[in-house]
């Protein structure tokens, strides 16, 4: 006779271990299904292309009527189970009880919803069963705008979705890249890459603080921020948590998931559960290739033949048309495990193979996946890959020979991408002259007047000629920037103008880096070129700067601190001196020395007590002196015409609005000035970077000098007549050194390779440019004109700079 | 093993370090760009630079005092220079750092 099976959830899990008890064990149970939703069993994974419009629900049901009732399957769809009583053996529906041999329980997950202010509004939806689908569609049909909160795999599918329902989409991320569990940060970037290229608004590092609503009905997501993103409709996919109430209310044993063996029972001998309600190993499911295993184990235990489920590898693909990428076992980096990273900028390739001794154990491939398949077996079948080790990365189908190509980047630019920035040559100019003859760089100079300025773009056009001319140009070689590319500063500085990268992963991916995220020596210099030439799109990367510009100091060699406050113009008062010397009485400072830039140094601060002396300098009116930056340091005076008997102008006043005009600019090196009042030349400006020195008719503006290993003496760049015009010039001169030297160079070291003369043209000369240069000096001021201490002096910000936990105390203690 | 809770992964910034005070002197942990952690003493061998104010590259720092680089996964110094850090047993469980205390507490040789 027949067993009594009662199974609660009619999801994917459950769904495919009734088909392999059917099959193997035809009438063994007579089975009765509960599901919560008003229908069966569906493939819920397909969801997306539902949303989407690319397929129908009717096309997505994998079990309907006719197969329920050839099984003599009793449905109990739309009702609830409210309890289980073990002891009786019965599961207690809405509608009444049923009486149970074996107690299958696959109730899945529930999506969680983050319990933000206003989470409980009309509009808001989780993304989970079809009622969430339907409702996207409903509000899909009416236009308008959604906000997604969740960049993983089903937010991002439902924000494909949205979009090609023709909503306007932004999806809010909190974490740096899209997918973080699946991809590395280079292929996060290719995907966001793809998805903003089809109109999808992609904000990372965002977090939500409120979702705002209008007569019950959302309107709106605000941000940490401030920022407000207006929607119609808000979309939560933020991930799921197993639904074990039912198990937990039973008595079974419940973890995160309700616990299972390998044979997938729970506690209870007579109940087993399967799919995203379980835990298994400490360990708990969300993709469905190991829910099939589990079901193909529970038919087995149920008809009583052995099995054990084992867990094993999983792949991931995203289900949106048209962004290719795929994921598979574990790609962290970890002791005794290499990389393989393989990037083609033209096609838009990234592909990266962990390796561990011989073995392949993870990968993740963005835009070519063909071979993805083929990798996750090498995964999952632990292949001895020594053998091909060399080839592995070109896939099964490799035949030999083919090399990353170093001049993919710039193979990739398209005719009308800039070359030459002084000039205004694109490349499709240089290529034409190229093909009519011009086949030396002198004379693709004198035809296109490519590379005829500054010169730093001359390696460029190099590579476009031997691009254009193949082997028989021989092309110059270059230094490359660092180890982790064979392109030079010069080249990389282009190509992120040229190309338009915004971020890290942007110019690792497009440039072709060979590391996966750099190195000491390539990650600052690319944080500065990146702030410099997008100052308002991007966000400087903390971690990618020296210990000084990261912690606002200047570290000691017994790695305490040094603290500088800013004196404008070398000016102080006696209230800055009491708050200066209390500061380094309360916090104990060891030495207090007054420095070459006309301002004092408190030095041995530790720096757990950085924020707070920070803080009292603040309260005090004072500011950081970026005495540790590769920025603006000082601007050094004497007294001037106030009350120096030979000075000629007001030079004091000068520095402190040149310094307060020019405070928290960064530039490829540090920046020194000094402003002083006569020839007599007291403030010694003509040793500094930029010196202006006061004459009876006005200001002579002094540029390239150093006093450091090189000691240099300023050349003359001009006079001018007013105050207005030495800040003018001296704005567009330092902002033209910010977008054309290369980092850790210093102006003199620039001037040699660009020419005074060159550089006067652009700032003395052409009056419309130097009022550019200016006005983009004054918009990237806007973002960092900015005191950093304030920052980090913040309540909230302070236990960051202490240690993260003291074992000391607890050694104590014990 | 041992293994003491010292904190939240998130209290570590990625590609960056965080310092542990033992009775023996500190050690940092590091989180790489993927979220692995690493634990290895805060001292440069050379001239004892504080390691944890370092650059974080793939399984790498470099000192921030003069640009050695170690690989973190087995304390050695890389390339020309000659040095060993000693590292800790280090790993993350559900959203939390996990240091061996047996091995943190250990008497340091010398």
């Amino acid at each position: 006779m027949a067993q009594k099976l009662v199974v609660i959830g009619a999801g994917m899990a459950s769904g495919r271990m009734l088909e392999h008890l059917f099959e193997e064990a035809p009438g063994a149970y007579e089975v009765t299904l509960f599901n919560a939703e008003p229908r069966g069993n569906y493939n819920r994974i397909m969801l997306s292309p539902v949303l989407s419009g690319e397929k129908t629900f009717p096309e997505i049901v994998t079990h309907d009527t006719a197969w329920y009732d050839a099984h003599h399957v009793t449905c109990r769809f739309g009702e609830r189970v409210t309890g289980i009583d073990r002891a009786a053996k019965l599961v207690l529906g809405e509608n009444g009880p049923v009486a149970y041999d074996k107690l299958v329980i696959a109730t899945g997950s529930t999506p969680f919803i983050i319990p933000l202010p206003g989470h409980d509004l009309a509009g808001v939806v989780a993304y989970r069963d079809l009622e969430d689908t339907n409702a996207m569609i409903a509000a899909a049909d009416k236009g308008g705008r959604a906000v997604v909160i969740g960049g993983g795999l089903l937010g991002l599918e439902a924000a494909a979705g949205l979009q090609m329902r023709g909503m306007e989409v932004t999806v809010v991320h909190i974490m740096g890249h899209l997918m973080e569990r699946q991809l590395d940060p280079s292929a996060g970037y290719l995907l966001q890459k793809a998805l903003e290229a089809r109109g999808i608004t992609v904000l990372c590092k965002a977090d939500s603080q409120e979702i705002l609503g209008e007569d019950g009905r959302v309107k709106a997501l605000k941000l940490k921020d401030g920022t407000e993103l207006p929607c119609d409709i808000l979309v939560m996919a933020v991930g799921i948590r197993p639904s074990t109430a039912l198990g937990k209310e039973a008595g079974l044993a419940v973890g995160r998931g309700i616990h299972v063996d390998d044979a997938m029972l729970t506690s209870d001998p007579d109940i087993l559960s399967v799919g995203e309600c379980v835990e298994h190993n400490g360990q708990i499911f969300g993709l469905v290739a190991p829910l099939y295993d589990q079901a193909r184990i529970a038919a087995k235990t149920l008809i009583g033949e052995a099995a054990v489920y084992v867990p094993r590898e999983v792949s991931t693909k995203l289900k949106v048309t048209g962004c290719d990428l795929f994921s598979a076992g574990d790609f962290a980096e970890g002791p005794g495990r290499e990389d393989i990273v393989f990037r083609d900028p033209g096609r838009g390739v990234y592909k990266r193979l962990v390796l561990e001794g011989d073995r392949l154990v993870g990968a993740v491939i963005y835009g070519d996946t063909t071979d993805g398949n083929w990798f996750f077996g090498l995964i999952k079948d632990a292949t001895d890959i020594s053998a091909m080790r060399d080839t592995l990365i070109f896939g099964p189908s490799f035949q030999g020979g083919a090399q990353a190509d170093p001049l993919a980047a710039v193979a990739a630019l398209p005719p009308e991408a800039e070359i030459c920035g002084c000039n205004g040559v694109c490349k499709g100019k240089i290529v034409a002259a190229i093909q009519s003859g011009a086949t030396t760089l002198d004379a693709v100079k004198a035809e296109t007047k490519a590379s005829a300025s500054c010169g730093s773009c001359t390696n460029l056009v190099e590579q476009v000629m031997a691009l254009t001319l193949g082997d028989v140009f021989a092309r110059p070689t270059v230094q490359p920037m660092c180890k982790c590319t064979d392109h030079s500063h010069e080249d990389v500085r282009l190509l992120i103008k040229s190309r338009g990268l915004k971020s890290m992963p942007a110019v690792m991916q497009e440039l072709g880096w060979k590391t996966p995220d750099g190195c000491a020596s390539c990650r600052p210099a690319l944080n500065y070129y990146l702030l410099a030439d997008w100052p308002l799109e991007y966000k400087d990367e903390r971690q990618a700067r020296f210990v000084n510009e990261r912690n606002h100091a200047n570290i000691q060699k017994d790695g305490t601190y040094s603290v500088v406050p800013r004196m404008w113009g070398g000016v102080t008062t006696p209230a800055e001196l009491r708050a200066i010397a209390d500061a380094a009485e309360k916090y104990a400072v060891p030495l207090v020395k007054v420095t070459g830039g006309q301002r004092l140094d408190l030095l041995g601060v530790r720096k757990e007590d950085l924020p707070g002396i920070w803080a009292d300098l603040n309260a005090a009116g004072m500011v950081s002196g970026h005495a540790y930056t590769k920025g603006l340091r000082t601007v050094k005076t004497c007294v001037g015409s106030e009350f120096c008997r030979f000075g000629t102008q007001d030079s004091t006043g000068l520095g402190i609005r040149l310094e307060k005009h020019l405070w928290g600019s960064w530039t490829p090196h540090k920046l020194k000035l000094a402003v002083t009042g006569c020839p007599r030349n007291c403030a010694e400006a003509t040793c500094k970077d930029i010196g202006v020195v006061c004459v009876d008719s006005g200001y002579q503006i002094h540029v390239g000098g150093a006093a450091g290993m090189d000691v240099r003496e300023t050349q003359l760049l001009t006079t001018v007549a007013t105050e207005d015009e030495v800040i003018e010039i001296v704005s567009a001169f330092t902002q033209l050194y910010r977008e054309t030297a290369r980092y850790l160079h210093r102006i003199y070291k620039w001037l040699d390779k660009v020419g005074l003369d060159w550089a006067r043209e652009q700032v003395v000369d052409d009056l419309e440019n130097r009022r550019a240069l200016a006005a983009r000096f004054e918009v990237s001021q806007s973002v960092y004109r900015t005191d950093p201490w304030a920052e980090h002096a913040r309540p909230s910000e302070r236990a960051k700079w202490g240690p993260m936990a003291d074992l000391t105390l607890k050694e104590a203690a014990e | 093993m041992s293994w003491i809770d010292i904190g939240a992964l998130d209290d570590i910034p990625a590609q960056g370090a965080r310092v542990v005070k033992t009775a023996q002197g500190c050690v940092a942990v590091f989180r790489t760009l993927d979220d692995q952690v690493f634990a290895l003493d805060d001292r440069c061998p050379h001239k004892g630079g504080p390691l944890s104010e370092g650059i974080v590259h793939g399984s790498s720092v470099t000192c921030p005092l003069h640009n050695w680089v170690f690989d973190m996964s087995t304390g050695a110094a890389q390339g020309a220079d000659e040095g060993v850090v000693r590292t800790y047993p280090a790993r993350v469980e559900g959203g939390r750092v996990l240091l061996d205390a047996a091995k943190l507490t250990a008497p340091r040789a010398a």
